[in-house]
């Protein structure tokens, strides 16, 4: 059915909740498009042949098939070709970095906004979870064991696409939660854990089994996950270790790792007043760091109840490497941003808890080898940001425990593992990995994206080796 | 789950527990810990493995009740399941080549020498152990320490069973005697470990300390476990928990320790309260 275009140069608006509100809660920022404001903006995609958005995807959703079922109202329709592609829609439709992907090759943004079509995306999710109660089917089995290491959005998308394959999967978690990074890392007000479950609910309804508790390298090694008969294994372990910047005072009470910061709130509910896991309820934070993960911790921190709410980043705001969208609502919120700025030691008092923080300012001098202007120090320029706790978000690093507990198994310098190209094996066969584990730290939509090149790979090898 | 098949109180205040966990019994060696979470909102907590039996598949556990976490835990009975039970985790403690070592525990850091103290028993190692309390009510496992040591030296801090003194005294005075201990493994309250290491370091003896932050996940995650370990930065779950005690900065690791102690206090409170309402 032809549908009427809408030709506004400029996307449909994202409802959100007021700054000045929701700096005070924990509820989503974001508050999702209405029905009619889905099927207006589905109406701005120009439905053209060559499909640029969808090649930019990282999962390839034949984004605009998808659009054309809302702009003519068959929600679940849209739904379905989505699902075919991405096992985590509602999640990918709120934290993917859709401008630097899909929207970034949209027709419509030459001459005006691109279609909105991470909105989009989330729009059909959420109706698909408030208005179809009905489990998905149990796919026929195929009888073949496959195990996978970790339930963030890698090893979930990996064990989605598998076991609609057919194959019984396993997937092992090291917290006693599954979701990785999408429940310990990213905050409730931009990604409500409820969400997560659901999307979590609906790989078990297919016949996915997830074990908790389960630090494999440790309660079990790949060699006895192939003896329990496994006939692939997918590494999906994420880049779980905190950096530390090497300063003086980095030991004291009141520096925190992001991860530990976010892991505390976000995983173990510290924001709630029943939370039995402790956290410092800070006056005034300093998060070090320009990324997603710097974003978040700032926000949470604002959230926490701290009056005062520093990012500190080395390099210029147009260098900040976190999504535009984020480092906006921050600056809504009230978070301070003192870029070109370096911490070089944290100051304590007599109890050994942080008092402040010593920087000196920066500029930028020539373009280093990733192209990035680098940082120099400004002579004489030390001063002291008075603070009392102090966020690490400079980055993650791979987790050792599987590398080291798996002969010949190769990773680089970084701590990564090395894999073959596009698909993911490594130098072990049967053996495959993606996501940040490969990578080191990078986005969710990538991670997904390499668990379902592994999972088509490792459904390629367990044919041809049963064939 | 993870059912509790045994639990004893071993004094007023430190309880036994051994749980079903055939998994990581399987894999457990001294020196390594687990996390539990007793119930499904409790805190993450870690604890080092006193002892385990693989062919039975239990993993035990003797913990000191020190705040909330601790007291949901100790709620539990015979029977009933912990949420959460994960492990084995960080390195196993080295044994390899050992002739005789002294292992010295302090409270309820026995719980974890112990299990070392046996496996150097059974690997031929001739084990002299120094145990210390605060006072006789207090004492664990004496008989355990004796089946597995050649020499047991029991210490109270004011005399009321065995020697009155300091562990420190009674491993100077082994030391004095002419004993030459290839290594001296020390674990218990962090101001015990420090002054050990500070004698061993006077008498030039390896000294390996078991140590136990406050940490989250267990995995290298959250790196609020970390310690200062000859100048540079250590995870105690991943590099540890065991570490040299002639290079760990003792003072840093006691001022962490008291992160949350205010915290701690009202949750013990909070959680008082609400086994007094119970009772009612």
């Amino acid at each position: 059915m032809a549908v009427q275009r809408n030709m506004d140069p400029k996307k449909c608006p994202m409802p959100v909740q007021d700054p000045m509100v929701r700096r005070n809660n924990f509820d989503e920022v974001a508050l999702g498009y209405t029905y009619e404001m889905a099927v207006n903006e589905a109406k701005r995609c120009l439905n053209c042949k060559n499909k640029p958005c969808r090649t930019a995807c990282p999962v390839q959703i034949d984004i605009p098939a998808f659009i054309e079922r809302v702009a003519n109202e068959d929600m679940e329709g849209a739904y379905q070709i989505i699902s075919q592609s991405s096992s985590l829609p509602a999640v990918c439709g709120r934290v993917c970095p859709q401008e630097k992907q899909c929207e970034s090759k949209c027709v419509r943004g030459i001459k005006g906004e691109s279609v909105g079509i991470g909105r989009l995306e989330r729009f059909v999710a959420d109706w698909h979870r408030e208005n179809c109660k009905e489990k998905p089917a149990m796919p026929e089995q195929n009888g073949h064991k496959v195990a996978i290491i970790g339930a963030g959005p890698s090893g979930l998308t990996a064990a989605g696409d598998l076991a609609k394959l057919g194959y019984k999967v396993t997937v092992y978690e090291a917290l006693h939660l599954a979701g990785g990074v999408l429940v310990y890392g990213i905050p409730e007000f931009r990604l409500p854990k409820i969400i997560v479950q659901k999307e979590i609910d609906n790989l078990k309804a297919i016949g996915v089994d997830i074990e908790t508790n389960m630090v494999i390298g440790k309660v079990l090694t790949i060699d006895e996950l192939f003896d329990m008969g496994n006939e692939a294994v997918y590494i999906g372990s994420g880049a779980g270790l905190p950096r530390f910047m090497n300063i003086p005072g980095e030991s004291l009470k009141g520096v925190y790792s992001a991860n530990e910061y976010l892991t505390r709130i976000n995983l173990m509910k510290a924001y709630l007043p029943t939370s039995k896991t402790p956290i410092k309820h800070s006056k005034k934070v300093a998060v070090v760091g320009g990324g997603n993960v710097a974003m978040d911790a700032a926000r949470s921190a604002k959230r926490m109840g701290a009056e005062e709410v520093y990012i500190v980043y080395r390099r210029g705001m147009e260098e900040l490497p976190a999504r535009k969208e984020e480092v906006e609502h921050a600056e809504e919120e009230g978070i301070i941003f003192r870029t070109l700025t370096n911490p070089v030691e944290v100051l304590g008092n007599e109890a050994g808890e942080v008092c402040g923080m010593k920087c000196v300012e920066m500029e930028l001098g020539e373009p280093d080898a990733s192209g990035r202007r680098s940082p120099v120090v400004k002579e004489n320029s030390e001063f002291v940001l008075d603070v009392d706790t102090m966020i690490m978000a400079i980055g993650t690093s791979p987790n050792p425990l599987i590398r080291s507990t798996t002969p010949g198994l190769e990773a680089n310098s970084r701590g990564c593992i090395v894999t073959d190209g596009e698909n993911g094996l490594t130098s072990r066969e049967g053996v495959y990995a993606g996501g940040d584990a490969v990578t080191g730290a990078a986005t969710v939509i990538l991670a997904m994206g390499a668990g379902k090149a592994a999972a088509k790979a490792i459904d390629e090898y367990i044919k041809s080796k049963n064939s | 789950m993870y059912k509790i098949v045994r639990k004893k109180e071993l004094n007023p205040t430190v309880t036994l527990m051994e749980i079903e966990a055939p998994l990581i019994a399987k894999k457990a060696e001294p020196g390594q810990f687990i996390i539990f979470r007793a119930l499904e909102d409790s805190e993450r907590v870690p604890l080092t493995i006193a002892d385990f039996d693989r062919e039975k598949g239990t993993v035990t556990i003797i913990y000191q009740i020190v705040g909330g976490a601790t007291m949901e835990l100790n709620g539990l009975n015979e029977g009933d399941s912990l949420h959460d039970f994960v492990g084995p985790l960080g390195k196993p403690s080295e044994t390899e080549g050992l002739k005789k070592v002294a292992v010295v525990g302090g409270g309820v850091g026995c719980a974890i020498a112990y299990p070392i103290a046996k496996k150097l028993h059974n690997l031929g190692c001739e084990v002299h152990s120094i145990v210390g309390f605060r006072n006789k009510d207090l004492v664990i496992l004496e008989d355990e320490f004796n089946n597995v040591s050649d020499k047991l030296c029991m210490m109270t801090d004011d005399g009321s069973y065995g020697t009155k003194g300091l562990v420190t005294n009674a491993l100077e005075e082994l030391i004095k005697e002419g004993n030459q201990y290839d290594e001296v493994i020390a674990i218990g309250p962090v101001i015990m470990m420090k002054f050990v290491s500070l004698l061993t370091k006077k008498y030039n003896i390896k000294t390996i300390v078991s140590m136990n932050p406050i940490m989250i996940d267990g995995t290298g995650m959250c790196g609020g476990c970390r310690l200062t370990v000859g100048g540079k930065t250590k995870f105690a779950c991943v590099d540890g928990p065991d570490f040299d005690g002639h290079e760990v900065d003792f003072d840093e690791a006691m001022h962490r320790g008291t992160m949350y102690r205010d915290f701690e206090t009202h949750a013990r409170e909070a959680s008082c309260n609400l086994l007094n309402k119970e009772v009612k």
